[in-house]
């Protein structure tokens, strides 16, 4: 695999020193990296999950519809659409853990613009919408 | 191609006593290339002696900054063959999304700070943000953002025969990465330098001293001996020496990268000191 852009780097090294969920996608939604505290949310390590293309890990990431509870449309995802749209997205959705059920997860998502103005990656911060990390 | 080092000091030009052997000048290295391209690297305070130097036959010059900060700038308008009317000058830098080249080296070649602009420099004079992939003559060169404060690149020049320099002299690929090294494509700077046969990295702390510098934007000794163990270069030349550090410090630095990193060859960056790839 070839070096990847020094800002997606950067990225991951704050995303690993962080408490906040931090979900790293690259170009084409291929998923890079999530930190700890994201593995907290999820439910798996990151080891596990390593770099999926994106119509991998949406499956092993199974989210809903927050009114309707259908599964969402990989376009309709907030760091999808972060990343298609080329703007910040907010939203709640439905996340079903490993052998659990299902649970509202908040999450802002933003792409990653390099400085030659290519869209390199997007990120999503996530956590539990009723968490206490969401009270602050 | 020839690579000759001009000034291999960090942060601040430190003449004196205790820095007579490694130099005291600051970033600014040559490269002659196969069929006489002339590359120089940064236009740190080393880059006055160096332009002294050039033969008046040359037609071309290109000089490569890998940022703006003042020890890789502060020579350029001290560079005499930017005062040959004749002369054709190429300067490449980190591309801003924010301003042109041309604006941001302005801002200092201009008054108060300095009394000639570039608009008045009598040679031909082009600005260019650094491309991913570029070719000079016969040499190419890639450039790609490394990991220091501000948009800063690296550079990857190799010769028509395949000999390969990298130039990195401000990086610090360690930052936040623990342990590091991390695997190559998480580590910053890996592409440029994989393979080199001649790696010029900044090496400016000691272990002690990086404790104190997390994010200043340089390696230890320690840091360059794992990123050039990664990058399985061949030859690797210490640079951009702490000011404060004295000839017999970063004698010590480059005999503990030399145990550090064995198999590969360590030549520290002295004024003076010529490489033949």
């Amino acid at each position: 695999m070839a070096q990847l852009p020094v800002e997606l780097i950067l990225m991951r090294q704050l995303a690993s020193y962080l408490a906040t969920p931090i979900f790293l996608v690259g170009p084409n939604g291929e998923l890079l990296f999530y930190n700890e505290a994201a593995e907290g949310v999820l439910g798996y390590r990151f080891d596990e999950a390593v770099e999926l293309p994106l119509a991998q890990w949406i499956r092993a990431f199974p989210l809903f519809d927050i009114d309707s509870g259908q599964p969402l449309p990989a376009d309709h995802i907030p760091v999808v659409r972060a990343l298609n749209e080329r703007n910040p997205v907010h939203g709640s959705l439905l996340y079903e853990p490993p052998g659990g059920e299902r649970v509202p997860v908040v999450v802002t998502a933003f792409p990653l613009v390099g400085q030659g103005g290519k869209v390199l990656g997007a990120a999503a911060i996530f956590w539990p919408e009723a968490s206490e990390a969401a009270k602050g | 191609m020839r690579v000759e080092i001009w000034g291999s000091r960090g942060s601040l030009a430190s003449p004196g006593a205790d820095t007579i052997r490694y130099g005291g000048n600051t970033a600014a290295v040559l490269v002659v290339g196969d069929e006489g391209e002339h590359l120089v690297l940064d236009a740190g305070t080393g880059i006055r002696p160096l332009g002294l130097n050039i033969p008046r036959e040359v037609r071309r010059i290109d000089v490569l900054i890998t940022h703006l900060h003042m020890d890789h700038l502060q020579g350029l308008g001290f560079f005499q063959p930017i005062f040959r009317p004749n002369l054709e000058v190429h300067v490449w830098g980190p591309p801003s999304i924010t301003m042109p080249l041309h604006t941001r080296i302005g801002r200092y070649l201009s008054p108060p700070l300095f009394p000639v602009t570039l608009r008045q420099m009598p040679c031909r004079l082009e600005l260019h943000d650094a491309e991913p992939y570029t070719r000079i003559g016969s040499i190419r060169v890639r450039s790609d953002l490394v990991c220091h404060p501000g948009p800063t690149v690296g550079y990857r020049i190799t010769s028509p025969a395949g000999k390969v320099v990298a130039y990195l002299p401000d990086h610090e690929p360690a930052l936040g990465v623990d342990p590091f090294p991390a695997a190559q494509e998480w580590t910053s700077g890996f592409d440029l330098a994989h393979r080199a046969d001649l790696l010029v990295h900044d090496a400016q702390y000691t272990d002690d001293e990086y404790r104190t510098h997390v994010g200043w934007g340089h390696s230890s000794i320690r840091h360059l001996a794992a990123f050039a163990h990664l990058a399985e270069v061949k030859r690797v030349a210490p640079f951009h020496h702490d000011p404060g550090h004295s000839d017999a410090e970063v004698d010590a630095l480059a005999a503990e990268l030399a145990t550090l990193a064995p198999g590969i060859v360590v030549e520290p960056g002295a004024e003076g000191t010529a490489f033949e790839l």
